[in-house]
C-alpha cells in the first residue's frame, strides 16, 4: 500500500537506471508510492554512501514522459514511428503466435535474441531462449568486442578471470586484516571512474591512490589518471600488444620476475618441439600415452618425465625438477630424435622479437618510458594492472590479452592482495552459462547448440563463449545460409543507436526479418525497426539479485510504475509459453533454484541484504591456487587443463590459433593501410565514456544531459587549426563508410594524429520517423567503422582504431 | 548586509574527477531544474612544460549554493558532499576547514554566498 509517509526502503543498482553493471547499495525514498528521493547507502561496503549522477537522476528517470507505459504495436511500415498501444495480455498473445509460427516453419535457431551489455537480464534472456530452443544468443557488438573476448582469453590461460584487488571481497574492505594497497597500479586503456564497468566501482582506484597507489596509465588520450600518472605511455590505438611485449622484455630480459612461481605454477617446463614448435605431449614418447599430457625434462634422472594433467603433477615421480631452460635431444615413439626446448625458452624467444626500439616505432611510446614504467610494475610488490575494453576491441585481442596475463602471473602478482586477483561469481551462484561456468541457465541439450552460429568455425567461441557469433549472424540474415534467420528479439541492446557497426547494414538486417520484438523503457532509433515493443521497469521496480562477483546480494522492488513490467517477469511469461516443461511456477522459484549455491533462498537473501563468501571458499581470495580451492577436483593449480598458469596456451594450439603473445597490426591503421591514409590521415578512436551517460542511455534525462548536451569530438589544436576548424563549430569526421557530424572541441587531451568522437549519439527530443530517425544518421560515428573484421577466434574487431579525415560543415569537401 | 559566513566546502582538487555527481546531488536535494544548481564543475587543461598539460576538475558553488541548510541543521553532509564518488569535498566551520587546508597541496576553500 502508497505510504503518504516517506518511507526509505534499501536496494541495490543494476540496469535499467543508471546503466551500468552495478552493484551500489541505495536507500530509494517513496512517497505515495512514488521515488521521491535516491541516496547512496552508507553502510554498503561497495559504495559506502557514494552515489553517480546517473543513480541520483532516477526520480527524472523513472517517472520521465516519454517513458513507455504499455506495449505498442507497429502500425505504420518499419522506421514510419507509428504505433498503437495494446494490452499485455494481446502483446503476449502476438509474440507467442509469431515466434510460434517462425519455430515451426523454420526452427528455433531461425531467432535470434539481442543482448547488449552486462545485466541481470542477460540471464532472463538467455532463459527465454533457450526455452523457445533457439542457441543463437547475440551480443550485438562486432566481435562481440566488450569484456566476454577478454573473459575467454583470460580464462584460457588462468582457468579464471582477475581484476584489480580494492579489497572488495571483503565487508571490512579496505580495512581486511591481509589485504595490501597495491603499490602501483597500471590502467590500461580505461576510463573506468565514469561509468564503473565491468562491476568495479571506478572511484575504487581513486580510494586506492589516496592510500599510496601510484599509476602507470595506458591510453593515447591525457585521461584523468593519465594527468595523475607516474607514467603516461600515449600508445598509438591498436599497438597495445607490442607494448605488452616491451613490458615483458624489460621485466625477463632485467630478471624481475618471480622464479618460483614460473617454475612452479606455471608450464613453463614443459617442452616444445624445435621442429614443429609444438608441445611434445605423452603420445609423442610412448605409443599409447595422453595426447592431454606433457612432458618435462628432469634435471635429476636426465630424462622427460610426464605431466599428468588429471594428476595435476608428474607422472610416476616422488621428487622431480624440472628444467626450466634448456635444449635436449629427445627420441620419440615412433623412433625420431627430436630436439627440445622449454615453453619458458619458447617464450623468451617470442618477447626477444620485441626489443624496446622496436616496440618505440610501433607504438610511439619512447622506449624510456617503457622501460621505466615496466621496472616500476615489477618492482612493485604488489602491483595490479586493470584493463578495459580497448584490449577487447581489436581483432588480435588474445595475443593481447594472453600477455597481459602473463605479466601479472610472472610478476608474482596473480591472486596476491593487492595484485589481480581470481574475481568468482559470489558464493558460485551462476545464472546463466557463461566462460568456466555453467550456470543453472542453460540449454536443455548439446544437441540444441549445434546450429549455434560461428561455433563450429571458432573453437574459442564455442568453448568459452556460448552466445552466436554477431558478424557471421548479420551475414546470415541475408545469405539465410545454412539456415535463415526470420526474427530477433532485442533486449537491454541498442542495435541501431549504439552496439551495431555499420547500422545501415544493420537497418537493411532488421527490415529483412519476418518479426522483431523490442524491449525498453522508452522509445530508440531501435525500437522503431521492431512489430512489438514492450515497456520494461528500471531496477526500482523489480525484485532481482546480483552474484556478479561479490557480495551476493538482492535488488528489491520498491514502487511500481503503472503498465511498465520488469524484465524478468515479461521473459518469465514467455519462457513458460514457448516451454510446457518450463520447470519453474514462479520467478521466485526460479531465483532461489538459482541461489542454492549459496545455501539461501531469496527471501533469506533479501532479509539480509548482502552476504559476503567466507574465507576459505572458492569465491574469497587468496592464493586459491595453492590452497587447491580454484579446481572442481580440489588440487592444487589452476582451472586449465593442465592445471597450471599457460605461457604457452594448449587449447589454442590444439585450435590452431596462436598459442603465446604477440603483436598483431590491426587492419584498419596508417600502418596497415598506408594507401587509405592519404585519404584518411587521422586516426579514428571511438567510445570515450561521459560520466552522464551509459552507452545509448540518459539522454533524454535532463540533469544528465545538461552535462554533456552535444555530440563532441575531442580535436588537438593543431590539427583543428590544420583543417579551419575553431572550437564549438560543427564538423564531418568521414571516411570511405560514411560519415557523422560532430561539434568540435578543441583540446590537448588527444594527440595531434588522433580525433576521438563518442559512440551512442542519437537525440530523443528529434523526430522518430525515417529519414531522422531521431538524428541518429547524423551522429552515429557507427557508421565509419565496419561489420565482419572479427580475429581469428572469432572475438575482438577494430573499433577503436579506424581512420578519418574531417572538414567543417559548411562548405567543406562532401 | 548578508551575515557573516560561518561555514564553507573544502574540496582536494586533486582528486575531484569530473563525475559530476556534486551537481546533480544538488539538484536532485534542492529541486533545481536542469540549468540551474548550487554547483558547477569546470574542467582546466593547463599546459606544461615539454608539451605536457595537466587535467583538473573544479566544483565550484555557485549564486544557489545554500550550503545545504536543511540538511546541516540536521547534522547531515550536504547532499553534494555525501555523495562526492571521490570523496573529495568536506563542509564543515570555516575554521576547522583553514586548518585542514594546511594538511595537503592542490585544496580550495569555497565560502559561498
Ligand atoms: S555507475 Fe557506479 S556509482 Fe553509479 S550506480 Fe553504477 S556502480 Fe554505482
Ligand atoms: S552544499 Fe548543498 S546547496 Fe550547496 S552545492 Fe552542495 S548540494 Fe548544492
Ligand atoms: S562529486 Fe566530487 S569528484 Fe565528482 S565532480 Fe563533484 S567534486 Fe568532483
Amino acid at each position: 500500500m502508497p505510504s503518504s509517509e516517506t518511507q526509505i526502503y534499501k536496494t541495490t543498482t543494476w540496469s535499467p537506471g543508471p546503466g551500468c553493471h552495478g552493484g551500489c547499495g541505495v536507500l530509494a525514498h517513496v512517497k505515495d508510492g512514488k521515488l521521491v528521493k535516491i541516496e547512496g547507502d552508507p553502510d554498503h561496503p561497495m559504495n559506502q554512501g557514494r552515489l553517480c549522477a546517473r543513480a541520483l537522476a532516477m526520480t527524472q528517470y523513472i517517472d520521465h514522459p516519454d517513458r513507455l507505459r504499455s506495449p505498442m504495436r507497429r502500425t505504420g511500415s518499419r522506421g514510419e514511428g507509428k504505433w498503437e498501444a495494446i494490452s499485455w495480455e494481446e502483446a503476449f498473445d502476438l509474440i507467442q503466435e509469431k515466434m510460434n509460427k517462425i519455430r515451426e516453419e523454420y526452427g528455433p535457431e531461425s531467432m535470434v535474441f539481442n543482448v547488449g551489455t552486462g545485466r541481470d537480464i542477460y540471464a532472463w534472456i538467455c532463459m527465454l531462449a533457450y526455452a523457445y530452443g533457439s542457441p543463437n544468443v547475440m551480443f550485438g557488438l562486432t566481435g562481440q568486442a566488450c569484456y566476454g573476448p577478454r573473459l575467454a582469453a583470460a580464462i584460457t590461460v588462468q582457468g579464471d578471470f582477475a581484476v584489480f584487488d580494492a579489497a572488495q571481497w571483503f565487508e571490512d574492505r579496505y580495512d581486511h586484516p591481509g589485504y595490501k594497497v597495491p603499490e602501483t597500479m597500471i590502467i590500461w586503456g580505461y576510463n573506468i571512474h565514469a561509468t564503473c564497468p565491468d562491476n568495479l566501482f571506478g572511484h575504487w582506484i581513486i580510494d586506492l591512490m589516496k592510500k599510496g597507489t601510484k599509476i602507470i596509465c595506458i591510453d593515447p588520450r591525457l585521461s584523468w589518471f593519465g594527468s595523475r600518472a607516474k607514467h603516461h605511455l600515449r600508445l598509438r590505438p591498436g599497438t597495445d600488444s607490442a607494448l605488452v611485449m616491451g613490458f615483458l622484455h624489460v621485466v625477463i630480459n632485467q630478471g624481475l620476475y618471480d622464479d618460483a612461481f614460473v617454475k612452479k605454477w606455471s608450464n613453463a617446463v614443459h617442452l616444445i618441439r624445435k621442429d614443429t614448435g609444438k608441445l611434445v605431449r605423452e603420445c609423442d614418447l610412448v605409443s599409447d600415452g595422453s595426447e592431454k599430457n606433457f612432458a618435462a625434462w628432469d634435471t635429476r634422472d636426465s630424462k622427460p618425465v610426464i605431466w599428468d594433467t588429471t594428476q595435476v603433477g608428474f607422472k610416476d615421480a616422488t621428487a622431480v625438477d624440472p628444467a626450466v631452460s634448456g635444449e635436449w635431444e629427445i627420441k620419440m615413439a615412433n623412433g625420431q630424435t627430436v630436439v627440445c626446448h622449454t615453453v619458458w625458452d619458447a617464450f623468451c624467444d617470442r618477447v626477444n622479437e620485441y626489443p624496446l626500439d622496436k616496440v618505440e616505432t610501433i607504438t610511439g611510446v619512447p622506449a624510456k618510458d617503457i622501460h621505466d614504467a615496466a621496472v616500476m610494475y615489477a618492482k612493485s610488490k604488489p602491483g595490479a594492472i586493470h584493463w578495459g575494453v580497448a584490449v577487447d576491441m581489436t581483432p588480435a585481442l588474445t595475443p593481447l590479452v594472453t600477455g597481459i596475463s602473463a605479466l601479472w602471473a610472472i610478476t608474482g602478482n596473480l591472486d596476491v592482495p593487492g595484485g589481480n586477483v581470481f574475481a568468482r561469481f559470489a558464493f558460485d551462484v551462476v545464472p546463466y552459462a557463461l566462460p568456466g561456468t555453467k550456470g543453472a541457465i542453460r540449454l536443455k541439450t548439446e544437441e540444441q547448440d549445434k546450429p549455434r552460429i560461428g561455433a563450429d568455425r571458432y573453437m574459442p567461441l564455442n568453448k568459452f563463449y556460448w552466445r552466436c557469433q554477431t558478424d557471421m549472424t548479420l551475414d546470415q540474415i541475408f545469405t539465410e545460409d545454412p539456415y535463415p534467420i526470420k526474427g530477433m528479439w532485442i533486449q537491454t541492446a541498442g542495435i541501431m543507436q549504439g552496439l551495431g557497426m555499420d547500422p545501415k547494414k544493420w537497418r537493411a538486417a532488421l527490415e529483412k526479418l519476418d518479426f522483431i520484438v523490442a524491449v525498453d523503457l522508452f522509445h530508440t532509433p531501435t525500437t522503431q525497426y521492431a512489430d512489438v515493443v514492450l515497456p520494461a521497469g528500471t531496477f526500482l521496480e523489480k525484485d532481482s539479485f546480483r552474484s556478479w562477483w561479490v557480495p551476493l546480494q538482492t535488488i528489491n522492488k520498491v514502487v511500481e510504475v503503472e503498465g511498465c513490467r520488469p524484465d524478468v517477469a515479461i521473459n518469465f511469461e514467455l519462457a513458460k509459453r514457448f516451454d510446457p516443461e518450463f520447470k519453474f511456477d514462479t520467478i521466485q522459484d526460479l531465483y532461489d533454484d538459482i541461489l542454492k549455491p549459496s545455501g539461501m533462498t531469496f527471501k533469506e537473501l533479501q532479509a539480509k541484504g548482502w552476504a559476503y563468501p567466507p574465507e576459505g571458499s572458492s569465491s574469497c581470495p587468496y592464493l586459491r591456487h595453492e590452497k587447491g580451492l580454484l579446481r572442481p577436483d580440489k588440487k592444487p593449480g589452476f582451472r586449465t587443463q593442465t592445471g597450471l598458469f599457460e605461457l604457452y596456451a594448449t587449447l589454442r594450439e590444439e585450435w590452431d590459433l596462436e598459442p603465446m603473445p604477440r603483436h598483431e597490426e590491426p587492419p584498419f591503421t596508417p600502418v596497415s593501410r598506408p594507401d587509405l591514409a592519404k585519404d584518411y590521415p587521422l586516426i579514428l578512436s571511438t567510445g570515450r565514456r561521459s560520466p552522464a551517460f551509459f552507452h545509448t542511455e540518459h539522454r533524454q534525462i535532463p540533469w544528465l544531459r545538461e552535462i554533456d548536451p552535444d555530440p563532441v569530438v575531442e580535436i588537438h589544436p593543431i590539427t583543428a587549426a590544420e583543417n579551419h576548424i575553431s572550437h564549438g563549430e560543427w564538423m564531418w569526421i568521414e571516411n570511405w563508410m560514411g560519415r557523422a557530424r560532430y561539434k568540435a572541441k578543441v583540446t590537448p587531451v588527444v594527440p595531434e594524429w588522433m580525433i576521438m568522437a563518442p559512440h551512442g549519439w542519437w537525440f530523443p527530443e528529434k523526430k522518430a520517423a525515417e529519414p531522422d530517425l531521431y538524428g541518429m544518421w547524423d551522429a552515429n560515428i557507427n557508421q565509419l567503422i565496419p561489420m565482419g573484421h572479427q580475429g581469428k577466434d572469432g572475438q575482438g574487431a577494430p573499433i577503436k582504431h579506424s581512420m578519418c579525415r574531417i572538414y567543417k560543415c559548411e562548405g567543406g569537401r562532401s | 548586509m548578508s551575515k557573516k559566513p560561518q561555514f564553507g566546502l573544502l574540496i582536494d582538487y586533486e582528486y575531484c574527477t569530473g563525475c559530476h555527481t556534486c551537481q546533480v546531488a544538488c539538484a536532485q536535494e534542492n529541486n533545481w531544474p536542469a540549468g540551474m544548481g548550487g554547483i558547477r564543475v569546470q574542467e582546466i587543461v593547463q599546459a606544461l612544460p615539454h608539451d605536457k598539460h595537466y587535467l583538473t576538475y573544479l566544483p565550484f558553488p555557485t549564486e544557489l549554493c545554500i550550503l545545504c541548510r536543511p540538511r546541516t541543521k540536521k547534522g547531515l553532509d550536504p547532499a553534494c558532499v555525501k555523495h562526492c564518488m571521490a570523496g573529495c569535498m568536506t563542509f564543515g566551520p570555516i575554521d576547522e576547514l583553514a586548518e585542514k587546508i594546511k594538511e595537503k597541496p592542490r585544496m580550495v576553500l569555497w565560502v559561498p554566498r
